[in-house]
């Protein structure tokens, strides 16, 4: 079943004059249960594309569809309350709310939602043993490590079981062990929880933990490979032979 | 260049001068008002009496002004910091783009002139506009003509703020050049991204100490109100004050703390909608503000106990002369004095011995004045004393009456009037009228300081000795009555007797009450009055201990004194008003650009507009509520204190009162609240 389809859009920034077309007529699917990457340099549209999806951001033409919602159609507060049930969002600067403790901060995600009580305690309960937070949710985000910030922001995305998580850069500002960590994580929500993420990032070796691959260039899908069977080092190795073929750019921004 | 960029950055951020902005026209304009308040009373048509008393709050009021000029002075200066913090880094980027620090601080030289000069203007227009509507209030006040409308523009109010607000804005500079000179590039570049280490308070030691200043201010309540009888001498009164500043203080440092842990533990509350976001955004800076947060609550109680206690002492003033001045004019005089008693009274003279041996009449006409075509309704009585004082109408009771009270007068003796002589002038005052039995006496008082002690020697049914004869009291308590015309409840205690009690030996003063013949008018009676008051120049008025009240005379006193209340309470009132929710408002926006942040998290996981403005609105309520509650619950003491000190002069009306200050503070400080509202709205909306 799909969860995200994307058709036709387009997003153009600017005037007549001087036109930037970020996104140039891109269309593709997420079924659910996938672990879908989406990798492209600096500049190729790939974060103009995640706030589209995240109805951050409105497209210039085109439809894009979540569960049976066409979400280019949503106005004001249905966006709000679209984007609080049905998405879950991890971002590369985590985004925690620095007055809060993290048990509270991942609460504050059911509490917008009229989650309470026994039924929210049991959910932090569940998640943070799976995530292995256990022993941090009652510090402030200050007192912690890149790499627990974000589990802590992947648990708040995912404990109101939303339909698509979607994940901007989350090892962008974590150290190598810290991102590996992290990313066996959200494979593991992926694959007990049947999560449905769909991460964007420029880092090959981030995107070697998911199941399938887009490649952006210059705001169009240049390429798409599918791990299948494969290990994560051949898929490792496949996408750097994309990567490759980008060219000459791309691997600055490596 | 330095010119453009400051007037850019004015334009530019003119969003977070508004209140600044709006403060400093408020603040200048006010301080105009009430320094122009003399140019305003020239133009009116007072007596002379009136005119010192005007002389005196002109004086008053600039004394204060000097006081006002520190506390704006302070507000400015902390405004202005709260203006440069915020803008770090953009001071940040000057310097690393190779600005110098003394441009830096040219340019804020420049921008603080700017401000400085518009705020002036607009300021003092706003001041003149405002004083003419002021002239009606002064008018009215005062009680005089005004017949014409004349556009009233004091020059000298307007060199004055100009040099009070130039001074100001001179110590703000010197301020933020020190301000900018002591900064680090590598702070003002990274302001923004401080995190913020929230102190996690002992609860124990919160709990304790919120304790201790829970007790002690219960303790400086307790001294205010029901204890009060223990305040003897004015600095007893600072004991309480001291108390009640420094465990004020300690009161939001321990309930900053205690609040927040208390709220967590109520788990149905806290985790609900935004609700521990909002706790959190408030206790993250209660504990970096406790201690404005304890000086704008005493500044408010400061502002409601002056304002409601100015105000119902005008009032009450206005409302007394109506019941305790019914006639126009009363005369006493001295009988019967002795040598002794001329020595040891300031007042008189040996010569007055000769003239006590005479009536009161014949006086007048030693004094060759036409009484008979002057008044009417005349009404001539002795005022009594024998060898009873205080300490023998208390009875047993003297004994615990000395202890409570040491500073009474117990050896002082006692009027007396005869019950005829009382109900005869009863009649003109619009007093009831008694009636005794032979051995019967009764007091009459208005003075609620000492009512209940006397009340207390009359329960002990307390017998006075009169020429061998006992009597004994009718009432139990003292009745409500005076016999003088004044413009205050004075009258600490009349004995009434039967008219057989007393002989002509004891008598000790004569009265004379009256009105002035065919006179409706105050400008007939004033004619009579002027008069009347000739007399003053009279040879012979050095040798008479003659003493003239006039109602009039007692008017113009009261509505003097009166004015001279309202405006000082008005003054100081609404600058303290505006002062403390200025601090609180800027406080509120300055850190806006942390709370832009943090709206920006809760937008982005998806909360609703409306659920953010929820939260910002009970955020900046808690702030702008918390201190004006404890301000509350510190005035209700406070005004029974103000009550029981103004008791002489009188405090109906209270409640009016109380109801126009807390009008005032609801569209002053309300209107604060509403400014900060919007404009943190505002700012959390940029994206």
């Amino acid at each position: 079943m799909n969860i995200l389809k994307i058709d036709h859009i387009e997003k153009y920034y600017g005037n007549k004059s001087s036109l930037t077309k970020a996104i140039d007529d891109i269309s593709f699917e997420v079924e659910q249960g996938e672990f879908v990457a989406i990798m492209g340099a600096s500049g190729s549209g790939k974060t103009t594309l995640l706030n589209c999806i995240s109805t951050i951001d409105k497209v210039t033409s085109g439809h894009i569809t979540i569960g049976n919602i066409d979400i280019t159609k949503l106005k004001g507060n249905q966006l709000n309350q679209f984007r609080r049930e049905e998405l879950g969002f991890i971002f590369q600067d985590f985004n925690l709310l620095d007055t809060l403790t993290s048990y509270e901060n991942i609460a504050l995600a059911l509490t917008i939602q009229n989650i309470k009580g026994k039924e929210l305690e049991k959910r932090i309960e569940k998640i943070s043993q799976e995530l292995d937070i256990k022993d941090i949710l009652n510090k402030y985000p200050y007192q912690l490590s890149g790499g627990e910030k974000q589990r802590i922001a992947s648990a708040r995305a995912i404990i109101t079981n939303p339909k698509l998580i979607l994940a901007d850069e989350p090892t962008g500002a974590l150290d190598s062990k810290s991102a590996k960590m992290l990313l066996e994580k959200l494979d593991y929500l992926n694959r007990e929880r049947q999560a449905t993420i769909l991460m964007v990032t420029h880092d090959a070796f981030t995107a070697s933990y998911t199941k399938r691959v887009i490649f952006i260039k210059d705001g169009k899908i240049f390429n798409e490979i599918n791990r299948g069977e494969s290990s994560r080092k051949e898929f490792f190795d496949k996408i750097i032979d994309v990567v490759t073929l980008l060219g000459g750019d791309y691997s600055d921004a490596l | 260049m330095l010119c453009k960029l400051s007037f850019k950055n004015i334009q530019k951020s003119i969003k977070d001068y508004a209140i600044y902005f709006f403060t400093l026209i408020l603040g200048v304009s006010i301080f105009y008002i009430f320094n122009a308040l003399e140019s305003q009373t020239v133009m009116l048509k007072v007596s002379s009496s009136t005119l010192d008393i005007i002389k005196l709050m002109i004086e008053m009021l600039e004394a204060v002004s000097i006081f006002i000029s520190f506390i704006l002075g302070f507000l400015i200066i902390y405004a202005s910091r709260f203006l440069i913090k915020r803008r770090k880094k953009e001071f940040g980027i000057y310097l690393t783009l190779g600005m110098s620090k003394r441009k830096i601080s040219m340019i804020l030289f420049i921008e603080t002139l700017f401000i400085g000069i518009i705020s002036l203007a607009i300021g003092l227009l706003l001041g003149i506009l405002l004083s003419q509507l002021m002239s009606i209030f002064v008018a009215n006040l005062f009680e005089a003509d005004l017949t014409k409308f004349t556009f009233i523009f004091s020059s000298s109010a307007m060199i004055k703020t100009w040099i009070y607000f130039g001074i100001m804005y001179l110590f703000v500079m010197a301020f933020n050049t020190i301000n900018i000179r002591k900064c680090k590039l590598i702070d003002l570049l990274h302001a923004s991204k401080k995190t913020e280490t929230i102190r996690l308070k002992n609860t124990t030691f919160c709990i304790i100490l919120f304790l201790l200043s829970v007790s002690s201010l219960s303790y400086a309540y307790y001294l205010v109100s029901f204890g009060i009888e223990k305040i003897l001498n004015i600095q007893d009164i600072f004991i309480p004050i001291i108390i009640g500043c420094v465990s004020t203080f300690f009161l939001f440092w321990s309930l900053s703390g205690l609040m927040v842990k208390l709220i967590t533990k109520i788990k149905k509350v806290y985790y609900h909608h935004l609700n521990s976001f909002t706790l959190k955004q408030v206790s993250s800076k209660i504990n970096t503000t406790v201690f404005s947060m304890a000086l704008i609550s005493l500044m408010l109680f400061v502002t409601i106990c002056v304002l409601s206690s100015a105000l119902s002492l005008k009032n009450s003033m206005s409302a007394n002369l109506k019941t305790l001045a019914p006639i126009d004019l009363e005369l006493r005089k001295k009988r019967n004095l002795t040598l002794e008693e001329v020595e040891n009274q300031w007042n008189l003279n040996q010569n007055m011995i000769e003239d006590s041996k005479i009536s009161l009449e014949d006086t007048l006409k030693n004094l060759e004045i036409d009484y008979q075509n002057l008044l009417s309704d005349i009404i001539s009585f002795p005022i009594y004393q024998e060898q009873i004082t205080l300490k023998d109408t208390l009875g047993t009771y003297y004994e615990e009456a000395n202890k409570n009270y040491p500073y009474m007068r117990f050896a002082l003796k006692e009027d007396i009037i005869r019950l005829s002589d009382y109900n005869t002038a009863a009649k003109l005052l619009n007093q009831p009228q008694y009636s005794l039995k032979e051995n019967e006496y009764m007091i009459i008082s208005d003075f609620d300081s000492t009512i209940p002690l006397r009340n207390e020697g009359l329960k002990r049914n307390t017998a006075i000795k009169i020429l061998g004869k006992n009597y004994y009291p009718k009432y139990q308590e003292c009745q409500n009555g005076f016999i003088h015309i004044s413009s205050n409840h004075i009258n600490m205690g009349i004995l009434i007797v039967p008219d057989h009690a007393v002989e002509d030996h004891f008598i000790h003063e004569n009265i004379w009450l009256a009105n002035y013949k065919n006179t409706s008018t105050k400008a007939e009676k004033q004619k009579i009055e002027d008069v009347i008051l000739k007399i003053e120049n009279h040879p012979y008025i050095k040798n008479t201990s003659l003493n003239i009240t006039t109602k009039l005379s007692l008017q113009e006193a009261s509505i003097g004194l009166g004015a001279l209340v309202t405006f000082i309470g008005l003054y100081i009132g609404i600058i303290f008003l505006i002062s403390s929710a200025a601090i609180l408002a800027l406080k509120e926006l300055s850190e806006s650009s942390d709370n832009k942040e943090r709206f920006q998290i809760l937008r982005k996981i998806g909360v609703d507009e409306k659920m953010i403005h929820q939260a910002l609105f009970r955020q900046i309520g808690i702030f702008f509520l918390f201190p004006l509650l404890i301000a509350i619950i510190h005035s209700i003491f406070g005004i029974t204190f103000c009550n029981y000190i103004l008791e002489t002069i009188g405090n109906e009306k209270l409640i009016e009162s109380i109801i126009m200050t807390a009008i005032f503070l609801m569209i002053i400080y309300g209107g604060y609240f509403l400014i900060t509202y919007s404009c943190s709205k505002n700012i959390i909306k940029e994206k």
